[in-house]
């Protein structure tokens, strides 16, 4: 197939559900009541809720529309870098709707949820044993959640040591939600810049390191997609001051099955389970950002942790160095039984293929549009690569209009103007469930895009045209947002 | 976005590595964010300001504006006490794009070292900078 993706076709308005509301119009028929009515107390009633009055048919036509005005990775490609949008196979979606997952109840008690707990176990040693580490909790809900945990942790672990320190380092490099981590830990940031080859430099690490430094907040491969090459020497560094190493294990999806960050010395990672372990995400489903640590941490994670006992599965709650909880019951379970079936779908060596074919497709992208697009790290990448419109600027054309105009070809646009060390960065991660096939045309639209940039700007500066909404005022949106139906 | 030749620079005020503006009148110092700065960063939808009455060193960080593109750090151009933020600002960032030196100042400040803003930039120095 040659032909672009996007095209035009039907699709409906569709109004807010409020204003199909109609009196009386329902989509359930209520059984009888088999009961005496009876007054509640006032003190326990209020206004009710304003909810929409509508048949079935009103509320499927209505999703039904709404998903079709939409764009999602089972639609098209979606090359949103540091996000890892791969396809989100349907065996996970069924086994999680297996009865007796789905059924599981918190509160049944750990005799009828033997089941439950023995995946939530052999989840969390799959994730030891493909991250490199001794122990791992489920239960942070996302990935700026499981950082959090993991701050919390290494935080405890000062405490415990008798001193607690004051400053985290967190390079430039690093994902954006770190320093808000921190912060709620109560330290500092120091912000330390990469080296001219978009990785940190081991002096510069050594030269901000001191025994009033918590840590250091590593992202590897980083937000440039680039593979921090003296990660071992930095750990070194750190740990000689005492301090300890958080890895962000958001870009995992590069690494899987080739190196484990608890080999190279990093002492707490996070996961995204919804990034690297296919569970459906950006809308699709809540998050979920295990955190693995080293024996020496083990004491901290949060409560209540799963332990086996010959052959029984217990939940333990008796750990006085504990961070204590971060999430009602016991996280997302939903999500760990997709991201559990995910597991043994690949195994390990399709978990390796994953890797390495991330990083193919996406070192493929680069060489391919690096004549297209300004490449401003011009080195072999991980699972992507940032390109910027510097090629672009003397037709007035940004960032911004290429990635909208990607619409109209039938693509989701790429991250843009993010990592911050990139001015003007376009974003690509084309992952590893996207064929040669898809790619290619991808990098063809690109291609053409760039075309259009010299000889039909206007083309640009008005896109999208063919989706359902087109350029939207991001401006009066964020100045003045408008934020009830 | 506009050439640096394009740019507005006032000579009447001192300019940092960072891009703010400082402009003192006996030791009270107005801040903000210079002609280039408020290009860059395009659209402006929110200014994140301190109180009245924190202090800070020079280069700390005292707030942030936030664009339709990213959020950028402020830094103190000099050390000192707040004495005013602009309050405008709550409800109409764009006064940053539209009046960056005078409408969309950001904040006065108490300076505690009189000295210091006489090491910041001036205007060719700045405009070096910027050419690289």
């Amino acid at each position: 197939m040659t032909r672009q993706p996007g095209t035009s076709g039907l699709i409906f308005n569709e109004p807010n559900v409020w204003d199909k509301s109609r009196d009386g119009r329902c989509a359930i028929s209520l059984p009888r009541a088999d009961v005496d009515r009876a007054p509640l107390d006032p003190a326990l009633t209020g206004d009710a809720p304003d909810l929409p009055q509508l048949s079935e048919l009103d509320v499927v036509r209505h999703y039904t529309r709404l998903s079709q005005w939409n764009f999602g990775v089972d639609s098209g490609m979606y090359p949103l870098g540091s996000c890892t949008m791969k396809y989100n196979p349907k065996t996970n979606e069924v086994q999680a709707a297996r009865q007796g997952f789905a059924g599981a109840h918190p509160l049944a008690g750990e005799a009828f949820s033997q089941g439950t707990l023995r995946l939530m176990y052999e989840l969390e040693q799959y994730l030891a044993e493909i991250t490199g580490y001794a122990g791992v909790t489920l239960q942070p809900a996302a990935g700026a959640h499981g950082e959090l945990a993991g701050m919390l942790i290494i935080h405890a672990y000062h405490a415990k040591q008798g001193r607690q320190r004051s400053k985290i380092i967190i390079p430039d490099t690093a994902h954006g939600t770190n320093p808000a981590s921190a912060t709620l830990c109560g330290y500092k940031s120091i912000n330390l810049k990469s080296g001219p080859k978009g990785i940190l430099e081991p002096d510069a690490v050594a030269a901000v390191m001191d025994e009033d430094t918590a840590g250091i907040m590593i992202t590897n491969p980083n937000t440039l997609g680039l593979f921090e090459e003296h990660i071992k020497e930095i750990c070194d560094i750190v740990h000689a001051k005492g301090g300890l190493v958080y890895g962000d294990g958001a870009n995992m999806n590069a690494i899987m099955g080739v190196v484990k960050p608890g080999d190279a010395g990093i002492d707490v990672l996070h996961l995204n389970l919804h990034k690297t372990f296919s569970t459906p995400h950006g809308g699709g489903g809540p998050g979920s950002g295990p955190v693995a640590v080293t024996e020496a941490l083990i004491p901290f994670l949060p409560v209540p942790r799963v332990e086996k006992e010959l052959d029984t599965f217990k939940l333990v709650s008796d750990c006085p160095d504990t961070i204590g909880r971060m999430h009602t019951f016991y996280g997302h379970f939903g999500v760990m039984v997709k991201a559990y079936a995910y597991i043994l779908s690949m195994g390990p060596r399709g978990l390796l293929d994953a890797s390495r074919l991330a990083v193919l497709n996406a070192n493929y992208i680069k060489d391919s549009l690096k004549d297209t697009l300004n490449l401003p790290y011009d080195r072999p990448c991980m699972h992507e690569c940032v390109f910027n419109d510097a090629r672009q600027k003397s037709y007035h054309i940004t960032t911004m209009d290429m990635a909208k105009r990607l619409l109209d070809y039938g693509f989701h646009p790429p991250t843009v103007y993010f990592p911050l060390v990139v001015e003007g960065a376009f974003m690509v991660e084309p992952t590893e469930t996207e064929s040669k096939d898809d790619i290619d045309q991808f990098i063809n639209a690109v291609k053409a895009i760039a075309k259009e940039a010299e000889s039909a700007p206007e083309k640009l500066t008005r896109a999208p045209v063919l989706p359902k909404v087109t350029r939207l005022d991001e401006v009066s949106a964020a100045r003045k947002p408008c934020l009830r139906g | 976005m506009k050439e640096i030749d394009d740019l507005n620079l006032p000579e009447d005020v001192k300019y940092t590595k960072d891009h703010e503006w400082a402009n003192a009148e006996g030791d009270t110092v107005t801040i903000g964010i210079n002609d280039y700065a408020q290009d860059q960063l395009g659209e402006i939808v929110f200014v994140e300001l301190p109180e009245v009455g924190d202090t800070f060193s020079a280069e700390d960080e005292f707030g942030s504006v936030e664009s339709v593109k990213a959020v950028s750090e402020l830094y103190m151009p000099i050390s000192g006490e707040i004495v005013a933020v602009n309050e405008n600002l709550e409800d109409a960032p764009e006064l940053v794009n539209e009046d960056c030196y005078q409408g969309g100042w950001i904040i006065k400040v108490k300076s505690s070292d009189n000295s210091e803003i006489n090491e910041l930039m001036d205007k060719a120095a700045y405009l070096e900078m910027l050419k690289g």
